[in-house]
């Protein structure tokens, strides 16, 4: 190729260079399954806080998990953000991703967002930079030193903070929100992201009811279009949105079904519900 | 009313935030005035004059201001991103090496052994010719891009081993300890070729001038304020970007940070290298000034000299560690004229004093003052929430 040939590819506009491109692999749901977790084992110094755990989640589906504490279902969460490794076991992301040879940053950037289970927010930063932190942008580091907000991110930011209902408090530190803003911005990060599958570990904890009315309506309008797996001990909570519940002990499945099928489940009586009537 | 009042209050303080982040320009302006003053008054007035300020004086006040980029530096990787930083002090002796070996090679035949080739102390070793890593440093340009190299490139690889390792907090803190600690036993070897624990010194001249006279003396006063100050506005518009906003993000969340897709360490790791290079040209110009380079300047005690500095001032604040370096290298020197033996007593209760009762340093005091606003760059948020929520109760 001559020098010009090879400028000229270089300098084309109808693409942009490789390295700017986003690296994002297709996810392929070719069988409705958005996610195979498949006899996932982990133990803490001998102790199974994972025993053979299988779980499927559907495309678009809403999933409520629940189960005493310690049955494990943060670690199962930990296990599929990448933060913790597992003995052995699979966990694929549609057909063909692999995510337990990722880390946190790749699967993030794969499309999978997860707020933790106390409420964290950048609190030195105000409300605006926390979800600008949180765009689907080039995340390196020299992009991210030249970055400046573009208008179509800036609608972005305000779509999401119209659904999260912080407009008002854009300026705010993040630090001076109440607890459940602080849960609402979280799920907003996540948002910004444009994420496939959404990780929610216990969101209504420490809401009033009228929060947990709105944060029940908001992971409602999401599923659907996103899948949502939401970890929750509230049952009324549960019973609100959940259309299937699968309800973990001891580190594996013990039942999975609607919400009435599980409160008639007799080993779920025994173990779970039974503790307290 | 109470939560609408918090709101304003919020509203306000927020924006707060932001005006206060301009506060670096009058600073500025301050530092450079006193500069030019200062020299003026050396330069220009008789030295029997009452305004006239000794050479003396002015070669201290350029001690004092490298001390600040070597605060800033810290303050750059502790105050905004958490990293304490214990080993700074070898940065910055690194970079005062690469200046001392520029400015021994100047000497040429003016030593006392007269050999134009080699410095003294390796006549004096029986050497016979330069080692490989001292080629060269004869030049200005090749002294300089060591100055920012050396430092840099250990940064990198100590970074990169430790922040992929996910090495944290008092961890950390110790690593960088041991590094320091290491090379100071290193350079107390002669065999290193650094002049063993007399260091390197009697330097004549740099780029030709003689380091004795007055006019080169106040032009490194000089320049070392016009790059303090360069490099306090270019830290403070760097962490105005984005990149600034995901580095306090990992001081506050490192692992919300990986959660959104950003590879921490790598942002740790530059932050590092920056940081690193700060010390290494406050090291490069201090050697010039104060005429001399040894092992003691790796001394693991210096390094912790610099947190105390920054924390004085205020950490995540940058020009409260210049004014922190400052003002404790001020008292410092007095100090030690009276009661030399005393100094570690106070410094160390110093920094008790304003752990306990000044979290903020005294940025965090003078922004009290001022009307009670919200610091430039909150490092403790729950407690600044505390104070707002107290405050517009009082006021609802
Ligand atoms: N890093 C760890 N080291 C040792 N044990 C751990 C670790 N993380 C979790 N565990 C243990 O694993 C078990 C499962 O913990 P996990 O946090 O997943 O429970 P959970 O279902 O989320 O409970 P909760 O409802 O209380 O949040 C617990 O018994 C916990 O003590
Ligand atoms: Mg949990």
């Amino acid at each position: 190729m001559s020098v010009l040939e090879t400028t000229r590819e270089v300098m084309r506009r109808d693409q942009v260079w490789p390295f700017l491109q986003d690296n994002e692999t297709q996810v392929d749901i070719s069988h409705q399954v958005l996610l195979y977790v498949e006899g996932l084992n982990l133990s803490f110094d001998g102790f199974k806080a994972l025993n053979d755990l299988n779980l499927y989640i559907n495309d678009g589906e809403l999933r409520c998990l629940i189960g005493a504490n310690g049955a494990g279902k943060t670690t199962l969460m930990d296990v599929i953000t990448g933060k913790t490794q597992c003995d052995s076991g699979t966990v694929y992301f549609g057909q063909s991703i692999n995510l337990l040879n990722k880390d946190e940053a790749e699967i993030a950037q794969l499309g999978i967002g997860r707020k933790f289970q106390k409420p964290t927010v950048f609190e030195a930063h105000t409300v605006m930079d926390n979800l600008e932190l949180s765009l689907k942008s080039n995340k390196r580091v020299l992009p991210t030193l030249f970055a400046s907000l573009t208008g179509e991110e800036y609608d972005r930011i305000d779509e999401v903070l119209e659904t999260i209902g912080l407009k008002g408090e854009r300026m705010l530190l993040a630090g001076s929100l109440s607890h459940g803003q602080k849960q609402w911005l979280e799920i907003g990060m996540l948002l910004m992201a444009n994420p496939r599958l959404l990780l929610v570990d216990e969101p209504v904890a420490g809401m009033t009811i009228q929060e947990g009315e709105r944060t029940a309506e908001l992971l409602t309008s999401l599923a659907g279009e996103r899948t949502v797996v939401v970890v929750e001990h509230d049952m009324e909570f549960v019973r609100s949105i959940a259309r299937t519940v699968t309800v973990l002990h001891q580190g594996s499945v013990l039942a999975e079904g609607s919400m009435d099928d599980i409160q008639n489940n007799q080993d779920v009586i025994e173990v779970y519900l039974g503790e307290a009537p | 009313m109470s939560n609408a009042m918090n709101k304003i209050m919020g509203r306000y303080t927020g924006w707060a935030r932001i005006n206060g982040e301009s506060k670096v320009a009058p600073f500025v302006v301050l530092l450079l005035a006193v500069t030019v003053l200062a020299s003026a008054c050396n330069l220009l007035l008789p030295a029997g004059s009452m305004f006239y300020v000794s050479t003396y004086t002015i070669t201290l006040l350029g001690k004092y201001l490298c001390y600040a980029m070597l605060a800033l530096a810290v303050d750059v990787i502790w105050g905004y991103c958490g990293i304490l930083s214990l080993g700074h002090g070898a940065f910055f002796a690194l970079g005062g090496y690469a200046m001392g070996m520029y400015l021994m090679r100047q000497i040429g035949d003016r030593g006392v052994y007269g050999n134009p080739e080699l410095p003294d102390f390796m006549v004096f070793l029986n050497w016979n010719e330069l080692p490989w890593f001292w080629q060269g440093m004869d030049q200005f340009w090749l002294a300089m891009l060591m100055v920012l190299l050396v430092p840099g490139v250990l940064a990198f690889v100590f970074g990169w081993l430790a922040f992929r390792s996910r090495v944290t907090g008092v961890y950390l803190s110790i690593m960088t300890q041991a590094l320091t600690y290491a090379l100071l036993l290193a350079f107390f070897r002669n065999e290193m070729g650094f002049g063993g624990n007399n260091g390197l010194t009697d330097f004549k001249d740099i780029l030709g001038f003689d380091l004795q006279a007055d006019s080169t003396r106040v032009s490194l006063f000089i320049i070392t304020a016009l790059l303090l100050c360069g490099l306090l506005i270019l830290s403070k518009k760097i962490m105005q970007t984005r990149f600034g906003k995901v580095i306090v993000a990992v001081r506050d969340g490192e692992s919300r940070a990986r959660f959104i897709g950003y590879r921490t360490e790598h942002y740790k790791v530059w932050l590092f290298v920056y940081s690193a290079m700060i010390a290494g040209i406050a090291g490069a110009l201090y050697v010039p000034q104060v005429g001399i380079i040894n092992p003691g300047e790796f001394s693991p005690v210096n390094s912790i000299e610099i947190v105390i500095w920054v924390a004085v001032g205020g950490r995540g604040t940058l020009i409260g560690a210049i004014i922190g370096a400052i003002l404790v290298n001020y008292a410092k020197t007095k100090f030690t004229a009276i009661m030399p033996d005393g100094w570690l007593f106070a410094l160390g209760a110093m920094f008790v004093l304003v752990t306990l009762y000044l979290p903020k340093g005294l940025m965090g005091l003078l922004s009290q003052l001022q009307g009670d606003k919200q610091p430039t760059a909150p490092v403790d948020t729950p407690l600044a929430n505390d104070n707002r929520e107290q405050k517009s109760e009082g006021q609802a």
